[in-house]
């Protein structure tokens, strides 16, 4: 009975690939089985199939109801609901619906609007920098930090993990860099006479992105730096010894060859995360630059969203603005994926 | 097998003395970067006034002193809303979010991971797909369905989307995969247990890092919790808001916008020193196959 029942479950996981479906029918034509069972694969078609493992398995669609019905509502549906408004010239203040005006938001966007323009360009340098950045230092320290003893590990995890969970705590960036004297930076600056006036910081067009781009790395260590540890610590170590008879000669060779390849699944997972990391940075930069900041020169996707969205109320047009911003997390997640399947080949 | 050393009495392969020495270099350099902000958010919480009004500014203090944090509550006395009630509104959010958050998820993961219904996949391939946008994405949509819902200006348009949020179930189903093994369930269902029952009795216990996690995780982003466009009403507003209006006070209550820095901090920071390995635990299951 129990051998029945995993032969089904095994022809329910693989309905769409049909060779394994022939191989499982084989296996239930046995006469022993197929007595047992009054209903086998073949006597379906493959939507009759379907509709009797759903019946079967209905429990289970109880089960995820709760969840699917929030997140659809709440994460899926308003992507949809993002790209059905972004076609409206939708308006909350004077509630205007002319409905349908093509994709006139879109040229808008593209063609006549020079602070989206500079958005874009700030959020594709800022995502650019510290996605990478923070991806590669959340893996060179996790990787570092692999082979001291568990309890100093723990520490030093601690340190490096803590900014990113603090909350507010980025907010003493502002007091560091503070534009008057008070500021510690400013003021140990004049003191040793390098400086004789206060440097605006996060006022200042020269030095708010950089600076800002500091804070997000310095933040960036999160859930992608300790699904690294996990993974590391999940590599079985047999391997580097089996690999320095075959001549693996220094570290960096372990980690090409054997590390990284094995650490593959994390590798996508912490992408992932880095990704949406270093394109959702939005509210630490109105926190220390203001809004909108100087000059717009830190002025990112997400702020024109805010702007639009929560400030003038053009839905519409913040619609198109959300959906062009969906379209770019997604297209860069997709590339990275497709970078990372090459890793240690 | 050429450079082979002993360390803490192992053989270590392939280390170098020289790279040693550079990596220590590295993580210590990147570790006071990393630490020293945090002193110094500290420090400041500790300073008394003439101390945080010196020039040139010091970094450390000479004469701690807690009046700041006493001062927290002494400085919003004469709001209308006492501070205790930021507090509340706080934990009372982050907990209904949570626990809504690890009720749906875990039921949801466990159907996902464990019962192979039709259309698990898709399901599994649209919650990995969530991963990969901020809600910045879905905000200005969700303010439209909420306020069509008339849950405006009420904590549960914070509470009701932290119950869908997708992170916690896709760290769980992933550890459910690797951490449950399907024969004991399949045992447990052959005894006559229901599906719920098995989930309840049977899944739920072998899989308590990972909700531990998911509580983390949940409880970071909604503690963290800071001015809302749903929420207008002060008696409702979140710690987050509160300590930020106290910072938006300017320079003269700097020691006590710290206080309520380092406070805001504080907690989440215990939170993950004592789960932690836990955390780590569920982490090692959470790579993405495809």
């Amino acid at each position: 009975m129990a051998n029945s029942n995993e032969n089904l479950q095994n022809t329910a996981e693989n309905i769409n690939t049909a060779d394994e479906a022939i191989h499982d029918d084989g296996i239930l034509e046995s006469p022993k089985k197929t007595k047992k069972k009054a209903v086998a694969r073949k006597d379906m078609t493959m939507f009759q199939w379907t509709i009797h493992e759903m019946k079967r398995h209905k429990i289970a669609y109880l089960m995820i109801a709760p969840f699917m019905f929030v997140f659809i509502l709440f994460t899926v549906f308003p992507v949809v609901l993002s790209l059905v408004l972004s076609f409206t010239n939708f308006n909350m203040l004077e509630f205007k619906w002319d409905m349908f005006i093509g994709i006139k938001n879109y040229t808008r966007l593209f063609f006549e609007d020079d602070i989206f323009l500079l958005a874009c360009k700030n959020t594709l340098v800022f995502a650019a920098i510290t996605g990478p950045v923070s991806y590669i230092l959340s893996f060179l320290v996790a990787w570092f930090i692999n082979e001291l003893s568990p309890r100093i590990r723990a520490i030093v995890t601690l340190v490096f993990y803590a900014p990113s969970i603090s909350g507010s705590v980025y907010l003493i960036w502002g007091t560091l860099f503070s534009n008057d004297g008070q500021g510690w930076v400013n003021g140990t600056l004049m003191k040793l006479n390098i400086i004789d006036a206060p440097i605006l910081w996060f006022y200042d067009e020269k030095y708010a992105m950089t600076l800002c781009i500091v804070v997000a790395l310095w933040m960036s260590l999160g859930t992608a730096f300790l699904s690294f540890i996990a993974g590391l610590q999940t590599v079985d170590k047999s391997l580097f010894e089996a690999a320095a008879v075959d001549g693996i000669k220094n570290r960096w060779q372990e980690l090409w060859f054997i590390t990284l390849p094995m650490m593959r699944p994390q590798l996508m997972f912490g992408a992932v995360m880095s990704i949406t990391g270093a394109f959702g940075f939005g509210g630490v930069v109105t926190a220390l630059c203001g809004f909108p900041s100087v000059n717009y020169s830190c002025h990112t996707i997400m702020h024109c969203l805010e702007d639009y969205g929560s400030q003038r109320w053009e839905v519409g047009y913040a619609s198109a603005i959300a959906f062009v911003l969906f379209l770019v997390m997604m297209g860069a997640n997709v590339l990275v994926n497709k970078m990372l399947s090459k890793v240690g080949q | 097998m050429q450079k082979m050393r002993v360390r803490n009495h192992q053989v270590v392969l392939n280390r170098s003395k020289g790279g040693d020495a550079g990596i220590f270099i590295f993580l210590a350099i990147m570790g006071v970067f990393m630490f020293l902000p945090m002193v110094y958010v500290v420090m400041q919480s500790l300073k008394p006034l003439d101390e945080l009004w010196m020039f040139p500014p010091r970094f450390y203090v000479v004469n701690p002193t807690f009046k700041n944090f006493s001062d927290l509550f002494t400085l919003l006395s004469d709001s209308w809303v006492p501070f205790s009630r930021y507090i509340f509104n706080t934990v009372f959010i982050t907990a209904a979010g949570t626990f809504g958050n690890l009720l749906f998820s875990s039921l949801a993961a466990y159907a996902v991971s464990k019962i192979p219904f039709p259309g698990r996949k898709g399901v599994f391939w649209i919650i990995q797909r969530s991963l990969m946008f901020t809600s910045t994405v879905t905000a200005i949509a969700n303010f439209l369905t909420l306020s069509t819902l008339g849950l405006m200006d009420n904590p549960f348009t914070l509470i009701i989307p932290a119950w869908g949020s997708s992170m916690g179930l896709y760290l769980m189903k992933q550890f459910m995969d690797s951490s449950i093994s399907d024969s004991v369930l399949e045992s447990a269902r052959l005894d006559g247990c229901s599906e719920f029952k098995t989930f309840w009795v049977i899944a739920m216990p072998m899989v308590k890092p990972a909700w531990l996690t998911l509580i983390i995780y949940s409880f970071q982003g909604l503690w963290n919790t800071g001015a809302s466009a749903y929420i207008y009403s002060e008696q409702l507003k979140t710690l987050n808001y509160a300590i930020g209006q106290i910072t938006a006070g300017g320079i003269a209550r700097a020691g006590a916008s710290a206080a309520g820095t380092v406070i805001m901090m504080l907690v989440p920071i215990l939170v993950f020193v004592i789960s932690q390995s836990n955390i780590i635990e569920t982490m090692a299951s959470s790579g993405m196959k495809d």
